[in-house]
């Protein structure tokens, strides 16, 4: 009998979003070896399904202070320390016309409490300034709110993790755990390609997996208390400001409107949820962002919409809460001493804006048990750019392609300006890491599929374009391009009305009108096989 | 105040997609007096082939070989489905005169046959279709002989984005062993990284760009029994440069039809164009329709029109303006509506029940069989379950009850209806005498 495979190294990270990735290149920078274990792909989890707003800390400011400054002070380091991954857009903080005048009237001594800068601006200034305000706003407060592209973020911690000796295990999923005593003495995972189960024995295991946090303490025997709130968002056709625009009030229902390159994005809600299967935007779900940031951003009630998406926050601390709200959106670190195991540490709940100091929290107690002195870097360590990561950056297609674009190179999105050098450029980062690119792959590495044809002809030109180039063989293209549209229509389906429902039925008319996408395998009939039984 | 200059005809069609260009050449097939309002853009969409009817039951995706025997189905078991609502000898009347316009204006499409055919698509897969143009139907020949293994090459052109013959020659591979592929330049466009499919079909109606790439292929030809090329083999004289093609190489020569906008879609605009002129009907191009006036029961409809000077009267109306993406149909976050009218939609409960979460879900979408219902003559109803106007008529897929992408059966439903329809409008017309 064969024993299973086995890998050795000194910490295992368990979760690929913005708290594993960021705990891989704070280990890394303290020297220590360890690798991420990602079921599914890099942000695969709230981290690529959030809101990218990096929090002034002032939506917290009156429910969680804490919170708050926290918030406030991680967002100056990361502005300071990956520049590259955030634009300081500035935010403004709104009330309307019927919203609780004592909220507003308290914000600002709230805001100065957490050392948070909130400046009154005249609302005919604000308006002046971002004219998609609503004329019926009572006030405006801007804050030092930014946005953040957590792909950019956390492709580029794992990549410098990388250079530093840090690997990365993709499409692997940890599937149990084998416990000696007070300790695990091993991780078994499984990854979608191969069949045989890989045993890893690490010195430390750190559970970094977001919501899943509860599934896989319990694999571990050593259960943790999580509440799961799902949040959806939707993103429009056009940008619509320039600044993040909060609405001024007691966290609420789409409170927030992101600017995000081309785009802009709005929502959330906030539902509480009993599993993480089967999460997706719903139609109700969609009326309610549209009809409530309407009031404050009056033209999301005619404005086309692209696409949907849901996340779900792992929220940490008492169950059956009715409102996810409520429950502290500050992180969690267990150290699972009190369940008799010594080398797991839990990392969860908290946010894409705190993911630093998450990850350097988790360090510090697995240094500690490693006997490992060196300090955290990352808070004054900058982010190295990687030339290779940097394309699900809306602007960034376009100017290469203005200013760089070679003879050969051609485009492959035309909304997006994704080029043809640039699907190159991914599927050689991947290939670098063994890894074999899909479409799916590079549409979370790139804006492919991300602009008005939500993927309808850019998966075609890409397709042809990786056939060409040998990345594809055999009859996987189609299925490829199956796969991709199906991931892109589900964030779609909530938002079909308007200009989006007439493109969404384009797609249908090409894929399978023409192409008969629907029919693979499907069978095949004639009178004379119907008549005889 | 003087008012604009009116045109008058027997029958106004809005739309020039298929349904309305097919609506047009029947009304004056017929005798009738015609204006047809409105742009082809969405013909440019087209493939080129002319489904009739692939699949039924959706549900079951059920493909068809004999499309008329899917037919007496459909009829049996959605006897609301348009299609189930025509006799099979219109439908190949409709079929028939359709094809010969487009042979008599030039684009010629292979006899229609009992036998739904096979054609490759520039994804690799293969698709069934009634009517196919004279320059793709070697590709289906290829297709039904495969277990001969024959030889084949599929010749691509660098820079043609949308088309890779590699990838058509892989995902065919395991049962298509003798599926080669070669990719050349294209003569004359050796500097242009991005080659434009129509661009290309304009190049090769010169003689001298025809045969430097007829003489780029022939080298790589071997032992191949026929050519497949993406769909750029001319515009206007496309009957000339396939020729040119099958005579140059010395065997069968097919296009494999390309994403929209595909130079098969301007070749059926430009024949449609063709053949509607050549009967006489008249076009308001550029127009689109804005309001709708009807004077009383027995009156005239009066069309205004945005985009061209003038209105248009008219003693029948068809609307031919699509679903969607052709605009004859509009949502918003609550409802569907008709765009010009308001015209009842059949049409789900509420938007949670337009879409499936599965975009290729096999029991389809519903908001595909969302359209305005109509009477037996092909009369759209209003609330009351009564004609919305004696002489209004709709045809092709505004129609409720079908789902032409998953029943693979837009043009026929397009061109049957049109038929079907302006029998009614002939008939109603000599009933009530012209003035
Ligand atoms: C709708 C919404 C909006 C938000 N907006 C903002 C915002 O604007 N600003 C902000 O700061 N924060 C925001 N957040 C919060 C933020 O997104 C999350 O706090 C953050 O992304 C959590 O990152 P994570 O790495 O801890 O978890 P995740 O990103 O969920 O990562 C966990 C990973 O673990 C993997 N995994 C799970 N189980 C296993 C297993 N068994 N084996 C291997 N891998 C596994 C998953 O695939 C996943 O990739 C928002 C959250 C939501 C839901
Ligand atoms: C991507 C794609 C692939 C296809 N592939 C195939 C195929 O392989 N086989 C096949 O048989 N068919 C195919 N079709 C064509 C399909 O058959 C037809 O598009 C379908 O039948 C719809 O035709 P229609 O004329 O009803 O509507 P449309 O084609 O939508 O035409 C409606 C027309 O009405 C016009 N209009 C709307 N409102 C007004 C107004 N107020 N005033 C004036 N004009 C107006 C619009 O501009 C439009 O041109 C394909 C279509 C698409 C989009």
């Amino acid at each position: 009998m064969n024993s299973p495979s086995f890998i050795q190294t000194e910490v295992l990270i368990i979760g690929g979003g913005v708290t594993g990735t960021a705990l891989a290149r704070d280990l890394a920078l303290r020297g220590v070896a360890c690798i991420v274990i990602e079921k599914d792909d890099i942000n695969a989890g709230a981290s690529g399904r959030n809101h990218g707003l990096l929090h002034s800390g002032a939506r917290y400011v009156a429910g969680d202070r804490a919170a708050a400054i926290e918030c406030r002070s991680e967002g100056e380091i990361l502005k300071r320390v990956a520049a590259q991954a955030i634009q300081d857009t500035g935010g403004y903080f709104v009330a309307v016309e019927g919203d609780d005048e004592r909220y507003i009237a308290d914000f600002p001594t709230y805001c100065e409490r957490a050392g948070i800068m909130a400046r009154a601006v005249d609302v005919a200034a604000a308006r002046a300034l971002e004219p998609a305000l609503s004329e019926r706003a009572i006030a405006v407060f801007e804050v030092p709110d930014a946005s953040i592209d957590p792909f950019r973020l956390s492709l580029e911690s794992m990549a410098q993790a990388r250079s530093l000796g840090a690997r990365l295990m993709r499409r692997t999923r940890v599937t149990g755990f084998e416990r000696e005593g007070r300790r695990i003495r091993a991780v078994r995972v499984r990854s979608r390609t191969d069949a045989e189960e890989v045993r890893i024995e690490a010195a430390q295991i750190v559970n970094a997996a977001g919501a899943w946090a509860r599934e896989v303490a319990l694999l571990a025997a050593a259960p943790i208390e999580m509440t799961y709130s799902k949040g959806t968002l939707l993103v429009t056709h056009t940008r619509l400001a320039s600044r993040v625009v909060n609405r001024l009030r007691s966290p609420a229902n789409a409170d927030i409107m992101m600017p995000g390159g081309t785009v802009s994005i709005v929502g959330t809600t906030s539902t509480q949820v009993d599993t993480l299967d089967n999460i997706h935007p719903t139609t109700s779900e969609a009326d309610l962002i549209v009809e409530e940031a309407a009031r404050m951003l009056p033209a999301l009630a005619t404005m086309r919409f692209i696409r949907a998406y849901s996340g779900v926050r792992p929220l940490v601390g008492s169950a059956g809460v009715a409102d996810g709200r409520a429950v502290s959106r500050g992180y969690a670190l267990f150290d699972h001493e009190d369940q008799g195991l010594d080398n797991l540490v839990t990392i969860t709940g908290g946010k894409l804006t705190t993911c630093r100091l998450m990850a350097e929290r988790a360090a510090d107690l697995v240094c500690r048990r490693l006997g490992v002195t060196r300090a955290c870097l990352t808070a004054t360590t900058p982010l190295p750019v990687d030339p290779d990561t940097g394309w699900t950056e809306p602007g960034r297609g376009p100017r290469e392609w203005m200013h760089f674009h070679g003879p050969e190179d051609t485009l492959l999105c035309e909304c997006e300006m994704v080029s043809g050098s640039a699907v190159d450029a991914i599927c050689a980062a991947l290939r670098a890491t063994g890894d074999t690119p899909t479409l799916t792959d590079i549409g979370l590495r790139s804006r492919v599929g991300k602009g008005a044809c939500q993927g309808a002809f850019c998966s075609v030109r890409t397709v042809a374009h990786l056939y060409q180039r040998g990345d594809f063989q055999a009859r996987c293209g189609v299925n490829e391009i199956i796969d991709f549209l199906g991931e892109r229509w589900r964030g779609q389906h909530a938002v079909l009305w308007g200009e989006q429902l007439a493109q969404a039925e384009l797609m249908e008319a090409l894929h399978c009108g023409l192409f008969e996408e629907d029919l693979l395998g499907a069978p095949n009939v004639d009178s004379a096989g119907e008549k005889s039984p | 105040m003087t008012r604009a200059k009116q045109d008058s005809c027997d029958v106004a069609i809005i739309g020039a997609g298929m349904a309305g260009m097919a609506a047009a050449l029947f009304a004056a097939e017929r005798g009738l007096s015609c204006i047809l309002v409105g742009n082809g853009g969405s013909l440019l969409f087209a493939s080129g082939l002319l489904d009739l009817l692939g699949v039924h039951p959706v549900a079951e995706r059920r493909r068809w070989r004999l499309p008329y025997d899917a037919l007496v189905a459909l009829a049996r078991e959605e006897p609301l489905h348009p299609l189930a609502r025509i006799n099979a000898v219109s439908i190949r009347s409709a079929f028939q005169s359709f094809v010969a316009a487009l042979g008599a204006a030039g684009l010629r499409y292979a006899p229609l046959g009992e036998r739904n055919r096979n054609v490759l698509t520039s994804i690799g897969t293969i698709k069934a279709t009634h009517g196919v143009p004279i320059s793709m139907i070697a590709g289906a020949d290829l297709l039904d002989a495969l277990d001969a293994r024959p030889s084949c090459l599929l010749v691509d052109f660098r820079g043609l984005r949308e088309f890779s013959a590699a990838q058509i020659a892989a995902t065919l591979g395991d049962r298509w062993p003798r599926l080669r592929h070669q990719r050349i330049e294209f003569p004359g466009y050796e500097a242009a990284a991005e080659l434009y499919a129509a661009h290309l079909a304009r190049a090769l109606e010169t003689g001298k760009t025809r045969e430097r790439t007829i003489a780029l292929v022939k080298p790589l030809l071997g032992d191949a029994r026929a050519v497949g090329l993406p769909a750029v083999l001319g515009l206007a004289r496309a009957g000339e440069v396939h020729a040119a093609f099958e005579a140059g190489l010395g065997v069968p020569v097919f296009e494999i039809p390309t994403m929209p906008t595909s130079v098969p879609g301007l070749r059926l605009l430009a024949a449609l164009e063709a053949a509607v002129s050549a009967r006489g009907v008249r076009r308001r191009h550029h127009a689109t329709v804005r309001a709708l006036a009807f004077d009383g029961e027995g009156g005239t409809a009066t069309l205004a029109l945005d985009g061209a000077a003038g209105g248009v009267r008219a003693r029948a109306v068809v609307l031919a303006t699509g679903r969607f993406t052709g605009r004859g149909l509009t949502a918003d976050r609550r409802q569907i509506r008709e765009s010009i009218l308001g015209i009842p939609v059949h049409q789900p409960g509420s938007r949670e029940f337009w879409h499936q979460r599965d975009f290729l879900d096999a029991s389809g979408h519903a908001i595909n069989r969302a359209g305005l219902l109509v009477d037996e003559a092909w009369r759209p109803l209003d609330a009351g379950g009564e004609p919305f106007w004696p002489r209004l008529y709709a045809v092709g897929s505004i129609l409720a009850h079908q789902d032409w992408m998953r029943e693979k059966c837009g043009s026929g439903l397009a061109i049957s209806t049109a038929w079907a329809a302006m029998q009614h409008v002939a008939r109603q017309l000599r009933g009530t005498a012209a003035g």
